[in-house]
């Protein structure tokens, strides 16, 4: 552990290249993570399945390249609408049926059935294996070839950014988007002003489907996933939110961008055996502080 | 007091079933036994998830640190086997049948202490904080426990270890002796929850999970009474844990010890299925689940699991009272419809 | 001798200033009353007392002792006891054991494990029947009527046998027919059992009937404090009512 420390010190552009990376990387994280915070803040649901759905996503992907010959940048619109359809099917058949349960326990269970079953069932029709759909599109070098970045990770922090941009300007144009933001401030308010409020809930975790399909068709192209590996994905988010708080959009892509870089980081000091534990004791860690400092000001982080 | 004693007329005959239950059946001991193990999982998250309401995920962490504290103890107690192999998971050390017991006892002790320790430490973090940030922070403990397992090569790593071999000159067989161990056990924590839920203690759990902000400010210690209660849980889960690895004979950190897919789920499952809150309702769904998924699963052809997931959704969206909730509701609706009947 | 003294408490949520410079005393075994319109501060001066939030500036001394920063459940046992506007009450269990786990439970942990004394099922019963809910005692807590809720949540503040007891509007939601009746029973708990309590009350004949003493609270200050009558003859006090 303390060798490889001692490398990040001795060669700093090996610190570059690790931050850059989780640089790039980051902004997938941050729109998976503001999926979560969307339908957190509107529908008050904590979706403990948000990385089985950004996993789908990535598998639709390598489907599509793979058995249509769909190259996978093609494929980023159609997981979109598919996981949208989805999102509506999960909303219809399940979260529908929770809204305005009082034991915040019973949405939570849920989701983590859901999680459980989405894990299933990828191993049942994907296999277990861990599966790539990189499409191979060389590197590029920068600071005189010492840090090299893979023109895949440019080209999915770039499409994850126009997607950012994109539904920065629905949520603040459009009608739904307009709606969607007035629900999340007050449901009852916006009820009485005819807002069609599970109008709005069901577009609001489609939306958040849509977007954890798109970071799973980039996570495809640029990492590896495999069934089981959703939970980390979850925690990523969760974190990212944590940090930097439900409404905040700027401050989800920073968080999104910093725990990535740190975590790649930390991945490579302590190990990248230990990628779930590292992110998920962070977590923990972070949580803590929070509830003692709350504590000292006799509140409660809930 | 009839409704008592029925029930505790019901309690010895099952009682009297399970305790020759293995002449019956000799070639499904491990099976009745495993119907033991599940329902002290059930139990044991019940004590949180049910009559505290707070939905723990990560239980099993408790299960996996009895099974490799006592796996650990009953290797080293009385030889150092670690010299003589390169990998640990090879390690098989041969007791005779005083050391094994005596290794056995100490180990699942040692276990659940550790494990209490453990929910004592992290109870006093986590158990600090309101709704779902404590199940946030329960989802990943067993998936980090796991990680950090497989890289410490003194507990085998990922490839796991191996517990003693049952010393073979004995009158009880290995499958009889767990299956009574297990009996007693699951036995002791049944009454003891019983009596615990019965107590002052019990209702003030049930006090949190009714409202915990007037629990306070009535003076009472929330936190402390939701640590007490998970480390509780955690006591009899690690004895279970050092229990099953024996059963087992082998252990690893993914697919037995801190499995969340399979015990991990299960216990939340069983518990909700049979009623959470009701000290008969994880039995029930133990029993229930337990035994339709040795019964029917083998058909499903390797979409079991597929049909878990299934289920446990099911059950939290359309049947989140469980089996006996269900009736409690029941019951209770006709109560409240007599008494005002009563009262005009 | 003040039993709980109030000096200069101020508290902020956000931008909103809730209470400015609050200051108020309570004597022991008195009944003191905190009138004041809508949103002029009365809760969040009960929320501060009790230890519901952190408070800006000031202190509040109870018995003596400084107790602006100790956390609720220590407050609860040093004797304080609150009951809440929207009544608080364990919704799924019956009237008997809201009324069991208010008593001192943890007073010996050796005895947590047991099940309830028959002093405290004594107590529980005498108490149930005080307020008048005897009948309905093994009914859920949550299948009340509201005013029988507030009825519960009194009777349930007994059980701990608070030195002071802050009643956030006792009689608001009470059938009116009932009214008397609570205060008549609020008499008796000061009179007989010693319990010193500070009420807030929206309703004024059942302020001026009850306390000897009234604090009027509007806008988040003090406005004024006196005798029934003398609060009743303020010209600010009415002004402050009226709206001006």
């Amino acid at each position: 552990m303390i060798t490889y420390l001692n490398i990040l010190i001795d060669s700093p552009e090996f610190l570059a290249q690790l931050v850059i990376n989780g640089l790039l990387v980051g902004a997938i994280f941050a729109l998976i993570a503001y999926g979560l915070a969307l339908i957190w803040g509107v529908m008050d649901i904590i979706n403990f399945a948000q990385g089985e759905m950004v996993i789908f996503g990535g598998y639709i992907t390598y489907t599509l390249f793979y058995q249509f010959g769909i190259h996978p940048i093609l494929s980023i619109p159609i997981v979109a609408v598919l996981l949208f359809v989805f999102g509506l099917l999960v909303y219809k058949t399940v979260i529908y049926r929770l809204l305005g349960e009082k034991d915040i326990f019973i949405t939570i269970l849920a989701t983590f059935g859901l999680a459980i079953l989405m894990q299933q069932l990828m191993q049942a029709i994907f296999g277990p294996d861990v599966v790539t759909a990189n499409p191979e599109l060389g590197m590029m070098h920068i600071f005189d070839g010492k840090v090299s970045i893979s023109n895949i990770q440019l080209i999915s922090f770039l499409i994850a950014a126009a997607v950012a941009i994109a539904l920065f300007i629905i949520m603040k144009y459009s009608r739904m988007g307009q709606a969607i933001r007035a629900t999340a401030q007050n449901p009852r308010a916006s009820r009485i002003l005819g807002i069609d409020i599970e109008k709005v809930y069901a577009n609001t975790f489609a939306i958040n489907a849509a977007l954890c399909g798109i970071g799973g068709a980039l996570v495809v192209m640029v990492w590896t996933i495999h069934p089981f590996i959703g939970l980390v994905y979850t925690f990523r988010s969760f974190m990212i939110v944590i940090l930097a708080g439900l409404g905040n959009f700027v401050g989800i892509i920073f968080a999104g961008m910093g725990i990535s870089s740190l975590e790649n980081v930390t991945g490579f000091v302590i190990g990248a055996e230990f990628q779930a534990a590292v992110i998920f004791c962070l977590l923990v860690i972070i949580l803590v502080t929070r509830s003692i400092l709350a504590r000292k000001k006799r509140q409660y982080i809930q | 007091m009839i409704i008592k004693n029925k029930q505790n007329n019901f309690i010895w005959l099952g009682l009297a079933i399970s305790a020759i239950a293995p002449f019956f059946f000799p070639n499904h001991i491990t099976l009745l036994t495993y119907i033991w193990v599940m329902i002290i999982l059930a139990l044991t998250w019940d004590m949180l998830g049910g009559q505290t309401g707070y939905t723990s995920f990560g239980n099993i962490l408790f299960f996996g640190v009895g099974m490799y504290v006592c796996a650990v103890v009953q290797r080293d107690m009385f030889s150092s086997g670690l010299d003589r192999f390169e990998r640990v998971s090879e390690v098989v050390v041969s007791l005779n049948a005083s050391e094994y017991f005596i290794s056995l006892a100490v180990g699942t002790f040692s276990g659940a202490i550790v494990a209490v320790l453990l929910a004592v430490i992290l109870g006093s973090g986590i158990l600090g904080m309101r709704g779902h940030y404590f199940a946030i922070c329960t989802l990943g403990l067993g998936h980090a426990a796991a990680e950090i397992t497989s890289g410490i090569e003194y507990l085998g790593a990922g490839s796991g270890m191996v517990t003693p071999i049952y010393p073979s000159e004995l009158l009880v067989g290995k499958e009889g002796f767990y299956y009574y161990a297990f009996l007693l056990v699951a036995i002791t924590t049944f009454f003891l929850f019983r009596k615990i839920y019965q107590s002052q203690f019990g209702l003030a759990l049930n006090a949190i999970r009714d409202n915990e902000n007037k629990a306070e400010s009535m003076g009472i210690h929330t936190t402390q009474y939701k640590i007490a209660g998970w480390s509780i849980s955690a006591f009899f889960l690690a004895i279970a844990g050092a229990g099953v690895g024996n059963v087992i004979g082998f252990i690893d950190p993914v697919e037995i010890a801190f499995s969340g897919p399979t015990f991990g789920v299960w216990m939340i499952v069983m518990a909700i299925l049979g009623g959470k809150g009701t000290i008969w309702g994880p039995v029930l769904g133990a029993i229930i689940l337990y035994s339709a998924k040795e019964t029917f699963w083998t058909y499903l052809l390797g979409w079991d699991k597929v049909a878990l997931g299934l289920l446990i959704l099911i059950v939290v969206v359309y049947f989140p009272k469980g089996i006996l909730g269900y009736f409690k509701e029941r019951k209770q609706l006709s109560n409240s419809i007599l008494s005002q009947k009563g009262e005009s | 001798m003040d039993l709980l003294s109030v000096n200069s408490v101020n508290k902020s949520y956000g931008g909103v200033i809730a209470n400015i410079d609050v200051s108020l005393t309570v004597p022991k075994g008195k009944i003191v009353g905190i009138i004041g319109p809508n949103g002029s501060g009365k809760t969040t001066l009960f929320n501060s007392i009790v230890g519901h939030h952190p408070i800006d500036s000031g202190e509040i001394y109870f018995n003596g002792e400084e107790i602006s920063s100790l956390p609720i459940p220590k407050i609860a046992r040093l004797g304080m006891l609150r009951t809440f506007q929207q009544t608080h009450i364990y919704g799924k269990m019956t009237c008997i054991q809201n009324m069991q786990i208010s008593s001192d439970i943890d007073a010996n942990w050796k005895r947590v494990f047991n099940p309830f004394s028959k002093d405290v099922d004594e107590m529980v019963n005498e108490l149930l029947a005080f307020v008048g809910l005897y009948k309905k005692r093994f009914l859920l807590a949550g299948d009340l009527s509201f005013g029988q809720q507030k009825l519960l949540e009194f009777a349930m503040a007994l059980m701990k046998k608070p030195t002071i007891l802050l009643l956030d509007e006792p009689t608001a939601g009470v059938n009116p027919t009932l009214i008397n009746g609570l205060i008549d029973r609020l008499h008796q708990v000061n009179e007989e059992k010693g319990i010193t309590l500070l009420v807030i009350e929206h309703n004024m004949r059942v302020v001026m009937n009850l306390a000897e003493h009234i604090y009027c609270l509007a806008n988040g200050t003090m406005l004024a404090d006196g005798k029934p009558d003398e609060i009743q003859n303020d010209q600010r006090v009415i002004d402050a009512y009226l709206g001006n």
